[in-house]
């Protein structure tokens, strides 16, 4: 692998290979030595089109973790009209000689066409492209979701887990329908008819119009996040419709599984999709997927510019002990 | 030098025929006297040009992407000896003083005969219909009118046109794509856009307009042709509009008869194309419409542009692809080598059937008294695109590196010999 531009370049092995190690650098970075020095003298470029705090500083902390050298350019706007082209951009950053670039665009598939038109040589990780995907939020959710319900072991067969909202719209959806089902799990996807793709039946997902049908029934409810102007776009009549129909409230949060999670990629709409009793409900893992997040994208790094296996890191980490 | 004995080459039945040219016109070989060149054109098939009724020249305004000049070069180069110049250029074609500038450009040119398509609204807008009757009466003599690249979205507005358009026998062709169900939208609305997260353009967004306009075009008996059909169901439509006798016509290009909306799965931009790239049941529906004549004519919707306008995200790409070299190998093959239809048949769709649309009295046809527009194909060669080399201006083909079959050898407008493969480019005139 050289690229993670969407979640159909892993193979189940592959993404295990990723939640292992992130369970390996996890419990290191629980312990006093925090750093860890496989990256050394390699250059990470966070290169941001669009703002996204929490996601940039989520690849900056993985990759200093690492011991590698973070850059960060954000280029708000982009393309043709708006200045400096992605390409030249691209061709700037190859310029400075980047080992790996973590793009996040408003478009769907400007990573891939920087991959694929090998503007620059160093790895490119997708980190949110328009509404195609965003991968290593798919696989920091899987990790959260093993953790929880599978003790950090093996894949998720046999549970079954909600996607609500957005779909239409949102890359995590995506990335996490093509992850969740390759690791075994049953995805349902619940959301109004309009904020669902036409095509949707080919994904694999159940499609579920009322979450009340279905909640009962999951081990993970994952919240996508709403966006107001939405609305405007006639995909729904009202916020109050829109939070009493398919916001996660405390009366639903009460049918669920006594193991059940609720999870959020965030940033959250707090009272449309979900309410304060489901946000900081002790289902709520909303705040530990932003901790693992760290590490999974910290294995990514790893693996694809660390040439390391797992393995490698086993050893490594015992040679430390 | 245009007086030619053309000798030993086949016709589209494949019977052996010669050719003879006096002065621009085909006359009776006896009727050739001396000051002619002989060409021996074994192994050649001889045709009538090829006549596209959908050509963006971009000149004037873009001439970055393409000219006068090297559009008409690359349509001799693909066998064509008439375009047609659609008006979204800058300015734009709504008036006879921007039809005529074009119309002149092409014929000092001299390689094959320019004719402009005129705006049916001023400045494309949609709102207040552009001097029609005064282009019609130009120099340029405009017969279609077109806002393409944009639908005549208001159905008072395309009602009026239809019906003003019977003055001069003129027609309106159709840019069918609802506005609002295809805003910002970016490539066929379907399982493929769902999965790469572009917008949608639906099918419907076609086929709604495609029957508003039949219907309206059936209320005022008017003439209406149906630019670049892309779905089944608009396929269906005209069918069916044909069958109760609607004055409707309708043109496929040629990539739509190839490619599907799987292409984009690259992000790659050169697929990036207004109309969309449909699906694989679509095509095939295009191809049976081609073939039993519910679709009439071939166009290529021959849209350059400069490669900043692809080289970037999908999303911030033009629409658009070229077609003009490529367009009679791209058909031969999805056409005639799957056996939907004859070398004959297909020619009829790429010739004789635009130019009789289009009122073009000079090309279609190659019988005594008429004008010498002809090409000679190699049936039996191929050949392999390469972007960098191609006459257009632009390179934006989505075959690039692709080994098709039918090489144009010569190509011969008004008697001169325009395109000779060989000597890749004009030669005499």
């Amino acid at each position: 692998m050289r690229d993670l531009l969407s979640i159909n370049d892993l193979t189940k092995d592959d993404a295990l290979e990723i939640l292992d190690t992130a369970v390996q650098l996890s419990a290191l970075s629980d312990s006093s030595n925090r750093k860890f020095p496989t990256l050394r003298g390699r250059t990470v470029v966070n290169l941001f089109f669009e703002d996204s705090t929490r996601t940039r500083i989520s690849f900056e902390a993985a990759a200093k973790r690492l011991s590698a050298d973070v850059i960060n350019f954000s280029a708000k706007g982009s393309s043709v009209s708006k200045g400096e082209s992605l390409k030249d951009t691209a061709l700037t950053l190859q310029a400075m000689g980047a080992d790996a670039v973590i793009i996040r665009h408003g478009s769907s598939g400007a990573p891939a066409q920087l991959a694929r038109k090998r503007w620059i040589d160093g790895a490119v990780i997708n980190a949110g492209d328009g509404t195609h995907e965003h991968p290593t939020q798919a696989l920091l959710d899987a990790f959260t979701i093993r953790r929880h319900l599978k003790k950090d072991q093996g894949d998720l067969a046999g549970l079954k887990i909600a996607v609500v909202g957005d779909v239409l719209h949102s890359r995590v959806a995506r990335s996490n329908v093509l992850l969740l089902q390759k690791l075994g799990a049953t995805v349902v996807l619940v959301a109004p008819p309009t904020l669902l793709p036409v095509g949707v039946e080919h994904w694999g997902a159940q499609v579920s119009f009322a979450i009340d049908d279905v909640i009962a029934e999951c081990d993970a409810v994952m919240m996508l996040r709403v966006q107001k102007e939405r609305m405007e776009d006639l995909f729904f009549p009202s916020e109050r419709e829109y939070a009493r129909n398919f916001g996660l409230n405390a009366a639903r949060i009460a049918e669920m599984k006594e193991s059940a999670i609720v999870m959020h990629p965030g940033p959250m709409n707090r009272g449309l999709e979900i309410t304060a009793e489901g946000a900081d409900s002790k289902r709520s893992v909303i705040v530990e997927q932003v901790a693992n997040g760290v590490s999974v994208r910290m294995a990514v790094l790893y693996l694809l510019i660390g040439g390391a296996t797992s393995r490698d890191l086993a050893a490594q980490i015992g040679d430390q002990s | 030098m245009n007086s030619w004995l053309i000798k030993n080459a086949r016709d589209l039945q494949g019977k052996d025929v010669d050719l003879a040219v006096a002065n621009g016109q085909i006359v009776h070989v006896k009727e050739l006297h001396h000051q002619y060149s002989e060409l021996d054109a074994k192994g050649l098939t001889l045709m009538p040009g090829l006549v596209d009724l959908h050509t963006h020249l971009r000149e004037p305004g873009r001439e970055d992407a393409e000219t006068v000049f090297t559009a008409s070069q690359a349509a001799v180069a693909g066998g064509y000896t008439a375009i047609s110049a659609m008006p979204n250029t800058l300015p734009v074609a709504d008036t006879a003083g921007v039809v005529e500038q074009v119309y002149r450009l092409g014929k000092s040119h001299g390689l094959c005969d320019v004719f402009p398509i005129g705006a049916v609204t001023v400045g494309q807008k949609g709102e207040q219909l552009a001097e029609l009757v005064a282009m019609n009466q130009s120099e340029a003599r405009v017969r279609i009118f077109s806002d393409d690249g944009y639908c005549v979205a208001d159905p008072l507005v395309m009602r009026r046109a239809l019906e003003y358009v019977k003055l001069f026998d003129g027609v309106v062709a159709q840019h069918a794509q609802d506005p609002r169900l295809t805003e910002n939208a970016q490539m066929n609305e379907g399982e493929v856009s769902a999965r790469l997260g572009l917008k949608g353009w639906p099918a419907v967004a076609e086929e709604a307009i495609i029957a508003r306009d039949i219907l309206l075009a059936e209320h005022v008996n008017s003439r209406l042709h149906i630019c670049h059909l892309t779905t089944a169901g608009g396929v269906e439509l005209v069918r069916q509009a044909k069958l109760r006798g609607v004055k409707v016509t309708a043109e496929v290009t040629p990539h739509h008869l190839l490619l599907t909306d799987e292409m984009a799965a690259t992000y790659d931009a050169t697929y990036k194309v207004n109309p969309p790239l449909r699906t694989e049941s679509d095509v095939q529906a295009l191809r049976r419409g081609l073939a039993d004549g519910t679709i009439d004519i071939v166009a290529t919707d021959h849209a350059p542009h400069p490669q900043e306008a692809k080289d970037c995200e999908w999303s911030a790409a033009a629409f658009g692809m070229l077609g003009l070299e490529t367009a009679f190998s791209i058909c031969y093959l999805a056409i005639v080598k799957s056996g939907l239809l004859s070398l004959a048949d297909l020619w009829q769709r790429m010739s004789i059937a635009p130019a009789k649309l289009a009122r073009y009295e000079n090309h279609g046809e190659l019988t005594v008294g008429r004008t010498a527009n002809f090409v000679l194909v190699d049936l039996n060669k191929s050949w392999k695109v390469d972007a960098g080399a191609l006459k257009s201006k632009s390179k934006n083909t989505p075959y690039d590196g692709m080994e098709l079959p039918a090489v144009v050898e010569k190509t011969f407008h008004n008697g001169v010999l325009v395109y000779d493969r060989e000597n890749q480019g004009r030669e005499g005139a």
